[in-house]
């Protein structure tokens, strides 16, 4: 496992990691990791398929107890995992409606309208999700991050069956959100283009 | 409080978008209780009567919680419900508000007529009513905690009926009693009773085992 470059702030962390370790199976996926995870920080964490990088980011959502080590959440946070967390048999308006409620958000039908409007969703909200194409169904369970306002986002190959516009569109979301003061950990293939000063990418190798 | 009107409202839409899926276990309800009926001789079909209203309505419960949460585990509500709703109870609850109301409920209303396609009279159809009132939210809580201990992997099925069934087996005994009117009062304060310990525990218990099915 390789660290790239660490980034140089000191503002207080929003997630931290301590010397986590997950064995599967008798199968150690990682062993004694750590993450800081500040304001305006960018982690990619990459690595083989099955390497356990989706692993690593339901350790840190809680969703999953690490074998070993802890994780301190010291803001909200926000899990997009890579299955889409939408219903299939509603609409993207209706999935996001209630994603929003989740979050303690009351979002009316303009506000939907809104956030489908900034992911180039604006025809499709009355379908059901099952009808919505992947790269569709990616932007659409990628607006309910302009609800919670958590702080520390934790996504699942964001840009996943994401076209070249809706790579774009996440990657200003993302931009804006770090600029906000927010942080984010992104198990990704690709990378996500930032300022390279703040970026780290995490490999988790066998 | 509005976690527990969105879960509400959004599992009453997709009961609305299926109404076929959701109306099975009250058509099962209906139509078991119309084929004892032909099939049984008038002495039988009367003192077995209640009682095989409440068996039907158990299995007519079961056959609605297997799908409780395992279509959440699959499209990644569950992981969704699990990481931002606080507090889950009332999430739970709305979910199982809805649960009853599309499965429970209409075995309350239609009690009646399954009492008459059974029994060719509507004596004792009063304290039928009352103890499916009572009876069935309980029978559909205790059974969710089933479910949602078989919720994820392949697990579900035989396991589940095998978990239900001792939970929901004190609800039936109870209910029986009350309907048939054997001492009344005391089954009916014990069905009561059932019914407020599992509207109590159910979901904590519902929570802590949806936590439990995410840990693969």
């Amino acid at each position: 496992m390789k660290n790239g470059s660490a980034a140089g702030q000191v503002a207080a962390p929003l997630l931290v990691a301590e010397k986590l370790s997950c064995v599967v199976d008798g199968r150690a996926l990682f062993r004694d990791l750590s993450i800081i995870l500040r304001p305006g920080d960018l982690v990619e964490v990459r690595g083989r398929n099955g390497g356990g990088k989706s692993t690593l980011l339901r350790c840190l959502a809680g969703l999953l107890p690490a074998s070993a080590g802890q994780v301190r959440r010291r803001c909200g946070i926000d899990y997009v995992g890579h299955k889409p967390g939408l219903c299939g048999r509603l609409t993207a308006a209706e999935n996001l409606r209630w994603l929003a409620a989740l979050r303690g958000r009351r979002a009316d039908g303009r506000e939907i309208a809104n956030v489908m409007g900034q992911v180039g969703l604006d025809g499709a909200g009355q379908q059901p999700c099952g009808a919505l194409s992947a790269g569709q169904l990616q932007r659409a369970a990628l607006a309910r991050l302009s609800f919670g306002g958590a702080r520390a986002w934790l996504l699942d190959e964001p840009l996943a069956a994401l076209d070249d516009d809706g790579a774009v569109m996440f990657q200003d979301a993302l931009a804006a959100h770090r600029a906000r003061g927010g942080a984010a950990v992104c198990a990704t293939h690709r990378p996500l283009t930032a300022p390279p000063d703040a970026t780290r990418v995490l490999w988790l190798a066998p | 409080m509005s976690l527990f009107w969105a879960q509400l409202r959004r599992d009453m839409l997709l009961a609305a978008r299926n109404p076929a899926e959701a109306a099975t276990p009250v058509v099962f309800f209906l139509l078991c209780t119309l084929l004892l009926g032909l099939g049984a001789d008038a002495e039988g079909r009367v003192t077995a009567g209640f009682g095989a209203i409440w068996v039907v309505a158990l299995f007519a419960n079961v056959l609605a919680t297997e799908a409780l949460f395992n279509r959440d585990f699959d499209d990644g509500a569950l992981e969704q419900m699990l990481v931002h709703a606080r507090p889950l109870y009332a999430l739970v609850m709305g979910k199982l508000a809805a649960h009853w109301l599309v499965s429970g409920l209409p075995v309350v209303v239609l009690a009646p007529a399954a009492a008459f396609a059974l029994l060719d009279s509507f004596a004792g159809v009063g304290r039928l009513v009352a103890s499916l009132l009572l009876g069935t939210p309980a029978l559909a809580l205790y059974g969710a905690i089933a479910a949602a201990l078989t919720t994820g992997g392949n697990r579900g099925g035989l396991l589940l009926v095998a978990l239900a069934t001792p939970l929901q087996l004190p609800v039936l005994i109870f209910g029986v009693s009350l309907a048939a009117g054997d001492h009344g009062a005391f089954a009916g304060f014990a069905l009561a009773a059932l019914l407020t310990a599992s509207l109590t525990f159910a979901p904590f218990a519902i929570g802590k085992a949806l936590a439990i099915s995410q840990e693969y």
